[in-house]
């Protein structure tokens, strides 16, 4: 499967980026590991016209210890988000979540950012960002903003990211020795999850569901029967709560509010609670 | 747009269409036909080469992106007539019926064998998980992984 004809710029920095995206507009789209866009591109599902390549910005490539909380360069790999021995200490979850990206060949070129600005459903980061709370950094023409998990995810494959932004950074709390769990039900290894349950228990506890809606969701009627007690095997019968899970291939919306119960009860468990 | 690219130890370069997939201008270009096309979604792995010397689906990578780096195909693999102790493993140990992954599922191999060099049998079948074998001959792929990883090779 070929792509339909596109120029192709690289940025040599994230401002000549912003400026390429700036000139282009609507019709360009930033290329990084090109996992989600080139499988898009090559269904013909998405015909940019112009691919700005930010992949070789390895000055975004970076996890760091900020302090009050990690920083992570948008051109971060899954691999080495996977592998980060900060992380392991810090946030293991987020390090267990990129584990579970794709297989190993598609962690070695995709990026949390990408994934991120993506904003696809079924992926397995986004949940697990909107689980911590994170701040993503986004650099335009007019300069940089943060914008908070909760306000990133608009739509189906769609972002709080203006056309001219640039996904700089993502910033995750420090959660040393919290409780975590993620539980993705998938029928192919490498495959994305039909249903996913993200779960960090740090004093409050923060439940995201992957591929129960058109963005990634908080599952706010599980999170408030916890906050009033509940055990995790009742506050998990919340699950499908406020969701529109999708019909798929896969499975019904049934069989997805299900599995939500189910994987929502086993990850608030591995979490300790 | 012009590329350049070192494949097997070879300085390529040409002029190619920004759409161009890099398992193709590793196929058509470099004439390079050990990389297979298997399902041409990232799925299957039988694309597999080395970026970098990293495992990468070369059909979902573009040869731009490619554009001044290094890449390994199964064919730089051998040392003349030697095998590389990966390919010798999966020769000794039954490793392939129809043969169409085994490119892919030796490049995988090497790749996971340089990140994890003594993985258990679980680690090993994780580490595969992105490479398909349609004739489901997994076992004695992953026997020949874990004899190549305890140097079990070549002793016949």
């Amino acid at each position: 499967m070929i792509p339909v004809a596109f120029d192709y710029k690289r940025a040599g920095s994230a401002d000549e980026a912003i400026a390429l995206l700036t000139e282009y507009g609507e019709d360009a789209k930033l290329l990084a590991g090109g996992h989600s866009l080139l499988p898009l591109m090559k269904l013909r599902l998405a015909v940019p016209s112009v691919l700005v390549d930010v992949g070789r910005l390895t000055d975004l490539s970076y996890i760091r210890d900020a302090g009050d909380h990690l920083a992570i360069g948008a051109m971060t790999r899954h691999r080495d988000v996977e592998i980060s021995e900060l992380l392991a200490s810090q946030q293991p979850l987020l390090a267990h979540t990129a584990s579970n990206v794709g297989d190993n060949q598609v962690r070695h070129r995709g990026t949390i950012g990408g994934s991120v600005a993506h904003a696809d459903p079924a992926s397995d980061l986004p949940a697990t960002l909107l689980a911590l709370d994170a701040t993503f950094v986004a650099k335009g023409p007019g300069g940089v903003r943060t914008i908070a998990a909760a306000d990133f995810f608009q739509g189906f494959l769609e972002s709080a990211l203006a056309a001219d932004e640039l996904l700089t950074e993502i910033r995750v709390p420090k959660s040393p020795g919290a409780g975590w769990g993620y539980q993705k039900f998938n029928r192919r290894a490498q495959d994305w999850a039909i249903v996913g349950c993200s779960v960090i228990r740090n004093g409050t506890t923060g439940v995201a569901l992957v591929n129960m809606g058109s963005t990634p969701l908080r599952a706010t009627a599980v999170e408030q029967a916890l906050a009033q007690g509940a055990s995790a095997k009742d506050a998990a019968e919340l699950a499908a709560e406020g969701t529109e899970p999708p019909s798929d291939l896969n499975a019904s919306p049934d069989y997805r509010r299900h599995l939500a119960k189910v994987l929502v009860r086993r990850a608030l468990e591995a979490a300790g609670i | 747009m012009k590329v350049t690219v070192e494949v097997n130890g070879t300085t390529y370069s040409d002029d190619v269409e920004p759409r161009l997939l890099l398992v193709h201008y590793i196929r058509e270009n470099c004439g390079l036909t050990g990389t297979n096309v298997g399902c041409d979604t990232s799925s299957c792995g039988a694309c597999t080469i080395h970026l970098n010397g990293e495992s990468v689906k070369s059909c979902t990578m573009l040869a731009v992106q490619a554009d001044g780096q290094t890449v390994k195909t199964i064919e730089g693999l051998a040392n003349g007539d030697q095998l590389h102790p990966m390919q010798q493993a999966f020769h000794e140990n039954h490793a392939l019926q129809c043969g169409y992954c085994t490119p892919g599922m030796i490049m995988a191999s090497v790749s996971l064998l340089d990140e994890i060099p003594n993985p258990t049998e679980t680690q090993v079948r994780l580490g595969l998980e992105g490479n398909l074998c349609r004739c489901t001959g997994y076992h004695n792929i992953v026997k020949a992984v874990l004899a190549a990883a305890e140097g079990k090779v070549g002793a016949k």
